[in-house]
């Protein structure tokens, strides 16, 4: 997966559960299902349970007998003792490090609040590999499980101050001033009355933050620390399609789904939104007073390490290189084949995922809620899967090491992002307004585009956006399925890099990194504006 | 158990907007009071200051005797044991009702399940429903929890921040006598915010009038009703009518003749002020007003409003001896409000005859 997944992981989880936990009202009226909407919506989705039919096919083809001797063998106890050690100590130290950082940006008068909001927020247009070269290249002894627990949780930790941050903002300081004149005091009332509040924010947030320590491969292969992940990948670069590869995806898939289901069972099914009407007075700041000096040292500490290791390492390479690293016929190409990429798949996407959210907002029913579900909880399973999956499948198919292949696979990874950028947009045209079309003399098919399509385009362009970038800084499914001769900037880097050509592989990073920034900003502002502020 | 509440001199700044400029006043014990002004006039601001939710810039807060905050230097919210009932009830999500009322209560309480029980019996709610969630209780159950929850910490003063002001009529006038008997039982000094005056009026002891971040007046509600400080406060707790009148020997002659006032001793030039309801029109022959020597006028607008109907009068100067007193507003031309029973009320355009019961308010100065 890339280093910019989103909030489109932690829905991703929450929609199955939610799915399954409400029972939907009555299918909807029309002959909706019947048609070429739906349709469309049955076609894509049964195209995303594929990585899901590939494992269960290969666990069925292998037989038992040699998938037990596959699986349950030494090195896969170790694996996934690297894998469980690497979630269990990185995500609870994200979530310390986040609901910390965002109390201190959101709630107290830390000086330049707002600064360090965005300083904690922008690591996130480094790619997760990105880092971890920085690293190697600060410190070069860095490996195992303390380095890549480190640097994990400095690739991944704004992913769960993001959603904290925002939950902290949104939260009714109301509740706060009850429970001091009941008599609590300020620790009390943090623990007894803002961190429950904050549990969904936490859940979502680590669960994106697990999936992704899941998926992640460049930043493990770079600081020699084995995960199920890499393991895949070098087993299906030396044996290419054999069923060790597949036995082990099938692992990381049962551990994907036990990331999930505690998440769901962790987020329980209270109710979390404030209960009284009318609008919420602004919370007050908590005066940090001698404390804010001593403060200031975690945003600043975090901002060193996330932001300004990455950019020292790229500034120090660049320099060192000088201008023979800008080769610029090797670049040029590469940024042309990356956009195009980025750019053939947002469109695929953006489109194969129209049906299934117009079906979703305006005729929800228990199949549409279904079909959904198939859609978000593919953008949960790892890049690798969903390419091995897809090698299994075309390999015998003309389309086999083609763009096409690729871009399927982009189809699958990030389809969730789309999905929800464009449920939001199409939840805010009113179906009065499609009706009111129809009245005028409009067919269904041309009211949806000349209205609702109108009217979510900026959700549309927004979720594009999103899964541009995750294209742009995707590297294992593309290392797993490009055509030969295919050199995106993740792979010219990942060349360069692994030939510890760091100076070379420079360039790449720093387009990458440019390239991710606006995005990250739209993330920042976006959040800023779902907490209503 | 009671105490009584103190305050003096209370300032509060909130960048260059003055929020409180000096505010003094002080609650007996076991009364209830209730602050009243319209948004913006402070009141909040000073029940945050008492719950120590905010700590003022200048000014003392006494409760009991005991100092409570002394400009910045304020004793915390929970350290002073003051209930406090917001707007909206700000119950805990998260929690299920149990869980609310027993939030102020440790674990370890002795009888803590019973307490809790005899919390919900104490503000009417049945104890079934302590397994529920707030999101599944209405608005007024949702408040009484947030009074259950206060009362669980059996504070000395309970503050509440326009806690009816959610709910709607019939509901808001049951609940705000529940909670005033319930707290007067339990003989519990008590504040409350509103903004509503009818609800200030019938729920306190003392009203409090704020604006612009000053106490305008503070009394028994009936004297603050009859006897307000300028007409600004005046219009705040209701209607009324405001008339320029020369004074002498305890009469005033204005607009609407010679009308007794509250104030022997005052001469000269100044303002009166009537209530509607001391007005009494008595439906008359058109042609009356031309002979007769009372005061007379036209009504331009009926308001039905159910029980009462509210009528608005345009006086019609009469030729009598009582018409022809020099009344220094010869010019006044507002139509006056005036309350009558819908059943009696006269027709639009019909002519009536005006008198005043009681005595009219003059304003000081």
């Amino acid at each position: 997966m890339s280093a910019l997944p989103l909030d489109a992981g932690a829905d991703a989880a929450l929609k199955p559960a939610v799915a399954v936990l409400l029972p939907a009202p009555a299918a909807g009226r029309s002959g909706w299902r019947l048609s070429w909407v739906g349709g469309a919506a049955l076609v894509v989705s049964l195209l995303a349970l594929l990585p899901l039919g590939f494992v269960l096919w290969v666990g069925i083809q292998t037989g038992w007998d040699t998938a037990s001797a596959l699986i349950f063998r030494p090195r896969v106890g170790e694996l996934l003792v690297n894998t469980a050690l690497l979630v269990l100590l990185t995500v609870p130290l994200c979530a310390v490090l986040a609901v910390a950082l965002a109390w201190l940006t959101e709630r107290s008068d830390l000086p330049g609040a707002r600064t360090w909001a965005w300083l904690l927020v922008a690591p996130l247009a480094v790619p997760a590999f990105v880092h971890s070269y920085a690293w190697m290249t600060v410190a070069p002894g860095l490996h195992g499980l303390t380095a890549g627990v480190v640097v994990s949780l400095i690739a991944y930790f704004p992913f769960l101050y993001l959603p904290v941050a925002a939950a902290l903002r949104r939260l009714d300081p109301g509740m706060e001033d009850s429970a001091a004149s009941l008599g609590l005091g300020p620790w009390a009332v943090f623990f007894r009355v803002v961190l429950p509040q904050l549990r969904l924010a936490v859940c979502g947030g680590s669960l994106l933050v697990g999936l992704h320590l899941l998926a992640e491969y460049g930043l493990y292969v770079m600081i020699r620390f084995d995960t199920f992940t890499t393991a895949i990948v070098d087993q299906f670069q030396s044996t290419y399609n054999g069923p060790a590869a597949n036995m082990l995806s099938g692992v990381l898939v049962v551990c994907c789904f036990a990331l999930l289901g505690l998440e769901a069972a962790a987020r329980g099914k209270e109710r979390y939104a404030r209960v009284g009407t009318g609008a919420a007075r602004m919370p007050l700041k908590r005066k940090l007073g001698r404390m804010a000096g001593l403060s200031l040292l975690l945003p600043a500490l975090l901002s060193v390490l996330a932001l300004g290791v990455p950019l020292f390492t790229l500034g120090r390479w660049l320099l060192a290189g000088g201008t023979a690293v800008w080769r610029f016929d090797e670049l040029g190409p590469s940024l042309v084949q990356t956009l195009g990429l980025a750019l053939a798949g947002a469109l695929l996407t953006t489109v194969a995922a129209v049906p299934m959210a117009w079906l979703s907002i305006r005729s929800p029913g228990r199949l549409q809620r279904v079909l959904e579900a198939c859609n978000y909880m593919v953008g949960s399973l790892p890049g690798v899967v969903v390419a091995l999956a897809l090698v299994t499948v075309t390999v015998r198919l003309p389309i086999y090491q083609t763009a096409i292949t690729v871009l399927l696979a982009y189809l699958l990874m990030f389809l969730p992002r789309a999905l929800i950028s464009l449920r939001a947009g199409i939840a805010q045209a009113p179906v009065e307004l499609e009706q009111a079309a129809r009245s005028l003399g409009r067919t269904p098919t041309q009211a949806l585009w000349a209205v609702t399509m109108r009217l979510a385009a900026p959700s549309a362009a927004a979720g594009a956006a999103l899964v541009g970038l995750g294209i742009t800084n995707e590297l294992t499914a593309t290392l797993m399925l490009a055509p030969n001769g295919t050199r995106t900037l993740a792979t010219s880097f990942w060349a360069y890099s692994s030939e510890i050509d760091y100076a070379a592989a420079a360039p790449y990073a720093l387009i990458m990194v440019l390239l991710s920034l606006p995005m990250t900003w739209l993330l920042y502002q976006q959040s800023k504006r779902t907490a209503g502020r | 158990m009671t105490t009584s509440l103190e305050l003096q001199a209370i300032h509060k700044h909130y960048g260059a907007v003055q929020a409180l400029g000096g505010v003094d006043l002080s609650v007996a014990p076991g009364s209830r009071t209730a602050i009243v002004g319209p948004s913006g006039s402070g009141k909040t601001t000073l029940l945050r200051i008492i719950a120590g939710f905010e700590a003022p810039d200048a000014g003392r807060v006494t409760l009991g005797g005991r100092q409570l905050a002394d400009g910045p230097e304020a004793v915390p919210a929970h350290e002073r044991g003051i209930g406090y009932v917001p707007q909206d009830g700000a119950l805990f999500p998260h929690l299920t009702i149990e869980g609310n009322v027993g939030f102020g209560l440790p674990r370890n309480t002795p009888k803590r399940a019973e307490r809790i029980a005899e919390l919900m019996d104490m503000v009417a709610l049945d104890s079934a429903m302590l397994a529920r969630r707030p999101h599944e209780l209405s608005g007024g159950q949702q408040q009484r929890v947030a009074l259950a929850r206060a009362l669980a910490q059996r504070p000395r003063l309970m503050l509440l921040d326009e806690p009816f002001s959610a709910l709607d009529t019939g509901l808001r006038a049951s609940t705000r006598k529940a909670v005033a008997q319930l707290l007067g039982a339990a003989g519990i000094t008590t504040i409350l915010v509103t903004h509503d005056q009818a609800e200030a009026l019938s729920f306190a002891d003392q009203v409090a009038v704020m604006r612009g971040g000053l106490l305008v007046q503070a009394g028994r509600p009936l004297d603050l009703y009859l006897r307000p400080r300028d007409a600004a406060v005046a219009g705040f707790l209701g209607d009324s009518i405001v008339l320029p009148a020369q004074l002498a020997g305890g009469w005033a002659d204005c607009a609407l003749g010679r009308v007794a006032v509250n104030d022997s001793g005052r001469r000269g030039a100044a303002q009166i002020m009537l209530r509607p309801e001391q007005l009494q029109v008595a439906e008359v022959p058109a042609e009356a007003a031309a002979h007769g020597d009372a005061c007379y006028g036209a009504v331009t607008d009926t308001d039905f409003g159910g029980s009462v109907c509210v009528l608005s009068v345009r006086l019609v100067r009469g030729t009598g001896p009582a018409a022809a007193a020099p009344a220094p507003s010869a010019a006044w031309d507002e139509p006056l409000l005036v309350h009558s029973a819908s059943m009696h009320a006269p027709a639009l355009g019909a002519m009536v005859r005006i008198t005043v019961a009681g005595q009219a308010h003059v304003f000081s100065a």
